[in-house]
């Protein structure tokens, strides 16, 4: 029996190997008929997998969380079992903001920190000399471009709440409010980064993979209520995914991804743009090798102590249990374990961000081990709430 | 204020809004500068198309910045009007209207800068209610450890940290947060 399905996709190039299990049958070769709705906002995304409209989406890692523990205006759990894969984003400043960096001393491809360094200079400035912050954009408050914009910013000194300016702009807008000039940067998915660099508007100043090799980046989000009735569905979607994934991830294969997704129905951007960011030296995506798929809870519990970190929660939270419930490695491996294909036997993993170890045994103490940070938990509060032990 | 991908819908919406006695200051597409367009023209309800990539931006301006003090009516516009209503009704997002044609326009956003308002009035008294209960805690939390310190009473302690208070012209919490401070360090 075939099973309709309507799944929300955004245009960035992660959203891959959804498009490629359509367009190569994978899809309809597990039963599933699935239309592919391309929505213009998380926001949309969000309200409708929460209402039903959609079945399952593109959704940012955080996303799912943030649903789940009632700190969006949608009371209503999603969860992932499914990593649409990791990595991809960028720190990209406008041509005007680079030079400034460049009169620091700063040199093409420096490494992060020194890319941090010279920022704060700037902003250290700017504040001198009473001039009004710059203004950095990214995609949702949710996000990881978010975190990992704040966390690369706070580990060079810099209070983002206070020495910048912090605004949501639409992914396919980047590029064209870098060229006007009203943002000086962005954080956000491929391939935006590569398209400022190919008009001149700006330079990509950090490839996230620096500071986080394979970082939690974009998921297969479904109702959590929705799961519940819809268990086999859902693992033959899980299927569909991975066969795709595996495809994309082949660097003979990247070229014709780019083309696919180059269509107006997908990202809309020129196949040359997206090349670069799949095929080009800075490898941004990676979709399915060593595990890539596997939704790591440690990716779910640093996401969370982001979001103690930044105010974003205010009642503290048993860390591991969050996780467990909102990332489904169990449901991802029985997917896996029908294709013969192998899944990590543990849960989580130990991550490292700009050289700081995350212990996923001392999430709360990480949590609010950071100098600079908006925490509205107190630690002590925070380090009672976790009960889940290994 | 009017946020709308399609232009010759956005003209009927002028229209509609117009007749219904509502002056529109502006209309905007994703193209624009929403931020600085709403500061300077600081309209009193916001319409936006549920299909408008601006949707993200508005919603940050509102939750996160706090700089978007105005209620936001969403319209919808496509197929999935119903679910999305149904949602609505079960109060999972803030404001979604149909069409917004003729007659119906001026009791939508009527309703809609009604439940804002009221939306604002229970988040600020929530927010009061937990600034004291904060407050409270910290000075308990202060109180114990000037206690166990100076070995004295409760009413002592208390009456030290009041009169702490008033001698450096500070906020009793404050005193306390700074006492707490002092005693980690120690």
């Amino acid at each position: 029996m075939t099973r309709e399905l309507s799944i929300g996709i955004t245009p960035l190039a992660d959203c891959a190997p959804i498009a490629v299990a359509l367009e190569h049958g994978h899809f309809a070769r597990e039963g599933l008929a699935v239309t592919l709705s391309r929505e213009p906002s998380w926001a949309n995304i969000r309200d409708k997998l929460a209402t039903g409209v959609l079945d399952a989406a593109h959704m940012l890692a955080p996303m799912t969380l943030a649903a789940s523990l009632g700190i969006e205006p949608v009371a209503e759990p999603a969860v992932t079992a499914f990593a649409l894969g990791l990595g991809g984003n960028a720190i990209t400043v406008s041509s005007r903001l680079w030079a400034r960096l460049a009169d620091e001393g700063l040199a093409a491809g420096a490494p992060p920190d020194a890319c941090g360094a010279a920022l704060a200079r700037v902003l250290a400035d700017d504040r001198a000399a009473g001039r009004a912050p710059l203004r950095f954009a990214t995609v949702f408050p949710f996000s990881m471009h978010g975190y990992e914009l704040r966390f690369w910013l706070a580990q060079a000194g810099v209070t983002p709440d206070r020495d910048v300016r912090l605004q949501v702009v639409p992914p396919p807008r980047m590029v064209a409010e870098l060229e006007a000039g009203a943002i000086d940067g962005f954080a956000v998915g491929e391939p935006w980064g590569s398209l400022a660099e190919m008009r001149g508007a700006g330079s990509v100043l950090v490839a996230v993979e620096d500071l986080w090799s394979r970082a939690p980046e974009k998921v297969l989000g479904v109702n959590a209520r929705w799961l519940a009735r819809n268990h086999a569905t859902h693992k033959a979607l899980l299927r569909a995914l991975l066969a795709a994934a595996h495809w994309c991830d082949e660097p003979e294969n990247r070229p014709e991804l780019a083309r696919l997704l180059s269509a107006s129905h997908y990202v809309d951007a020129p196949e040359s743009a997206l090349l670069g960011s799949l095929a080009g030296p800075k490898r941004f995506h990676t979709f399915h090798a060593g595990d890539a798929n596997f939704p790591w809870r440690s990716h779910a519990m640093w996401i969370a102590t982001q979001m103690l970190r930044w105010g974003q929660l205010e009642k503290p939270l048993d860390l591991r249990a969050t996780a467990a419930r909102v990332y489904r490695a169990d449901l991802y491996r029985e997917a896996a374990g029908e294709l013969g294909l192998r899944a990590p036997s543990a849960d989580e993993k130990s991550e490292s961000f700009g050289g700081v170890r995350f212990e996923p045994a001392r999430a709360a103490e990480y949590a609010t081990s950071f100098a600079i940070a908006k925490l509205r938990v107190a630690a002590d509060e925070l380090a009672a709430a976790q009960h889940a032990r290994d | 204020m009017l946020v709308d991908e399609k232009p010759a819908r956005s003209k009927e919406l002028e229209q509609a809004l117009a007749d219904a006695g509502y002056e529109v200051v502006a209309t905007l597409s994703g193209r624009d500068d929403l931020r600085g367009r709403i500061a300077a023209l600081t309209p009193d309800v916001i319409i936006v198309d549920m299909q408008s990539p601006s949707r993200d931006a508005l919603e940050d301006m509102r939750r996160i910045h706090e700089e978007l003090p105005r209620p936001v009516v969403m319209f919808v516009d496509e197929t999935d009007a119903d679910s999305i209503r149904a949602a609505v009704r079960a109060g999972v997002s803030a404001y979604v209207v149909d069409g917004l044609k003729g007659r119906s326009v001026r009791p939508v956003v009527e309703v809609a800068i009604a439940r804002f308002q009221e939306f604002q009035a229970l988040r600020s008294e929530l927010e009061s209610a937990r600034t004291t209960l904060a407050d409270r805690k910290l000075i308990e939390r202060a109180k114990g450890l000037i206690m166990r310190r100076r070995r004295i009473a409760e009413e002592d302690a208390y009456q030290l940290l009041r009169k702490s208070a008033m001698d450096q012209k500070r906020k009793l919490v404050d005193v306390a947060r700074e006492v707490i401070a002092m005693s980690e360090l120690l």
